[in-house]
């Protein structure tokens, strides 16, 4: 079976995030590389194409600077190739847009299976995938904490506010996996090496028949109108532990008449 | 605002708390409030969608067993085609949860209009509806808006706003909405349900929080905080660092990417407050954290920050609490 896995190459999270003064958007220039959340997805392809016995997992990734740091790391990982879709005109480009462009790009991987995170780490959305899912014409099943090929379908266990719920879904589909999915793999040093020469196609805007109106800040139809800072909360008391906080919490909850 | 949209998500009693909130606010906004509801008699939920000003509710009938996302939207997108010369509305307005998101998701590519999530309160400035969004751990408050033509599809945080009833309940007619066709996209189907079992009360309705982090060393010191959240009646939760090292199911975490709480008292052991945490937390009246390191951001929000080792001051806590209920 194939499996396509869509990969976000975000700036590096232990990095202060900022916007641009001008548009209110995130700065994501310099170095990108993959977004945590999505090596759940590029372990659980893995895996999947393991069990079926068979197929590849190829990587679908949009990014306006030709960036291909985070997509070497998931061919490190073991997925066969990529298709990157990167363009300046995609600056800008809200969730709608970039679920046209990975559209195009997912169809020219003809999958089984599409696998995304729920939502990335940067900018956290959260209806990206199931925005594709719709133009794709798929089905899909979001919040997947464990996947199970079966036949055509895959059966899915999804997060729910109870516990979780049992899912079949034919392929081909789109699925979103959270961090309990699978336990992702470190990349090898063999992985590594290996990963320099996998294919990387890219593609431009224009190269995938998208209207360059529909896409990056032209084509955004939502905006930030302004920020302004949050109302601050005080910080209270701070007392260190000699051996007898427990004493001052107790008195803490006794005001509070927790107990 | 004319007319603003909700979808009502149900419990096994009548609508979710975050589908009361999203109706509380709407009738705030907008001189028409009305719902969409999905599953068996819809009809038995129509008086207490009046009495929080619903004065329709669109019955798309029971789903049998599809996942909601695709049906849902299909019968949502199918009443704004009918309704697109007369009385269309201004917003929808979804709740961030499981199937709202999918809802949400489904919609905007069907309709091709875009949506704004994790809103965490609605205004009408200039004549239109915006979004305001805790960014940047919720150091920053983010104003946004629609830029294009409407409806906005707005999904919104639980807890934003309080649930409260109409003055004056109004009649909430119902009115049969069905999906489209929908063989294909709406093909995952529900083959079963699993409720893992929780004692105590539920994480985002509890009185009190007890939540542990990375501070807690390992897996098994995390027994400590459900014993603590067991002596206070409270409810235990999670820092998405131990959620994701497999410590606790993903129903436990607290944070931007899991659930909203806002307690009358939260305790964070171990938990040095990344923004993504504190965006979930911060609504907590008060505020007890305890955590080793005396710059962590956490103690620039708490009511009482205890710089110390929890796995040393938790034991005692617990000991001293059980001695008073002796």
């Amino acid at each position: 079976m194939n499996v396509t896995v869509c990969v976000k190459q975000i700036p590096d999270p232990a990095n202060p995030a900022s916007l641009d003064p001008e548009t209110n958007t995130l700065v994501r220039d310099g170095k990108l590389i993959m977004d945590d959340s999505d090596s759940y997805g590029v372990e659980m392809g893995l895996q999947l194409v393991d069990a079926a016995g068979g197929g590849e997992v190829t990587l679908v990734s949009m990014v306006p600077n030709h960036e291909v740091s985070g997509l070497r790391t998931a061919l490190a990982m073991g997925a066969a190739k990529a298709v990157l879709v990167s363009d300046e005109a995609l600056r800008g480009s809200d969730a709608l847009s970039t679920a046209k462009v990975l559209c195009a790009a997912v169809k020219r991987t003809s999958p089984d299976l599409v696998i995304a995170a729920t939502e990335s780490t940067d900018g956290y959305t959260g209806t990206t995938p199931v925005q594709l899912a719709e133009l794709l014409g798929y089905p899909s099943v979001t919040f997947a904490r464990k996947i199970q090929l079966a036949g055509a379908k895959v059966v899915v266990e999804r997060q729910t506010e109870a516990g979780y719920d049992e899912i079949e879904c034919p392929l081909p589909a789109v699925v979103t996996v959270t961090a309990g999915v699978v336990e992702p793999r470190y990349p090898s040093f063999k992985g590594i090496m290996a990963a320099k020469n996998k294919p990387v196609e890219e593609f431009g805007v224009a190269d995938l028949g998208i209207d360059p109106a529909s896409i990056g800040s032209q084509g955004a139809r939502q905006e930030v109108v302004s920020v302004v800072p949050a109302p601050e909360r005080d910080a209270g008391e701070i007392v260190v532990d000699e051996g007898d906080a427990h004493d001052q919490i107790i008195a803490f909850l006794e005001t509070l008449k927790v107990i | 605002m004319q007319k603003i949209w909700v979808l009502v998500e149900r419990t096994g009693q009548g609508a979710t708390s975050l589908s009361l909130e999203l109706l509380t606010k709407a009738r705030s906004l907008a001189d028409v409030v009305e719902a969409f509801a999905w599953g068996p008699d819809v009809t038995s939920l129509a008086e207490e969608l009046g009495r929080y000003g619903a004065s329709a509710v669109y019955d798309i009938g029971d789903i049998e067993g599809a996942l909601p996302g695709v049906p849902v939207a299909s019968a949502i997108a199918a009443q704004l085609a009918d309704q697109a010369s007369t009385a269309s509305p201004d917003a929808v307005l979804i709740g961030t949860s499981y199937d709202g998101r999918d809802v949400a998701g489904r919609l905007s590519a069907a309709i091709d209009r875009p949506v704004l999530t994790n809103a965490i309160d609605l205004a009408v400035e200039d004549g239109e509806l915006r979004a305001l969004h805790a960014i940047f751990g919720g150091t920053q408050t983010a104003t946004s808006h629609f830029t294009g033509p409407g409806p906005g599809i707005f999904v919104v945080r639980a807890k934003s706003f309080p649930a409260e009833e109409a003055g004056a309940p109004v009649t909430c007619e119902v009115v049969p909405a069905s999906p489209a066709n929908t063989a294909d996209t709406g093909s995952a189907k529900v083959v079963a349900r699993h409720v893992e079992e929780q004692s105590g009360p539920k994480l985002d309705e509890a009185d009190v929080v007890v939540s542990g982090g990375r501070g807690l060393s390992q897996k098994e010191n995390y027994a400590m905080i459900e014993e603590l959240a067991g002596l206070l009646r409270g409810a235990p939760g999670a820092s998405r660092a131990i959620v994701d090292a497999g410590w606790v199911p993903y129903s436990y975490q607290i944070g931007q990417t899991g659930k909203t709480v806002k307690p009358t008292l939260y305790i964070a052991c171990g938990i040095s407050g990344a923004t993504q945490h504190m965006v979930g937390m911060k609504g907590a009246k008060n505020i007890i954290a305890i955590n080793k390191d005396r710059e962590a951001p956490i103690f620039t929000i708490a009511d009482l920050g205890v710089v110390g080792d929890v796995q040393k001051v938790l034991p005692k806590l617990i000991e001293a609490l059980k001695a008073r209920n002796a």
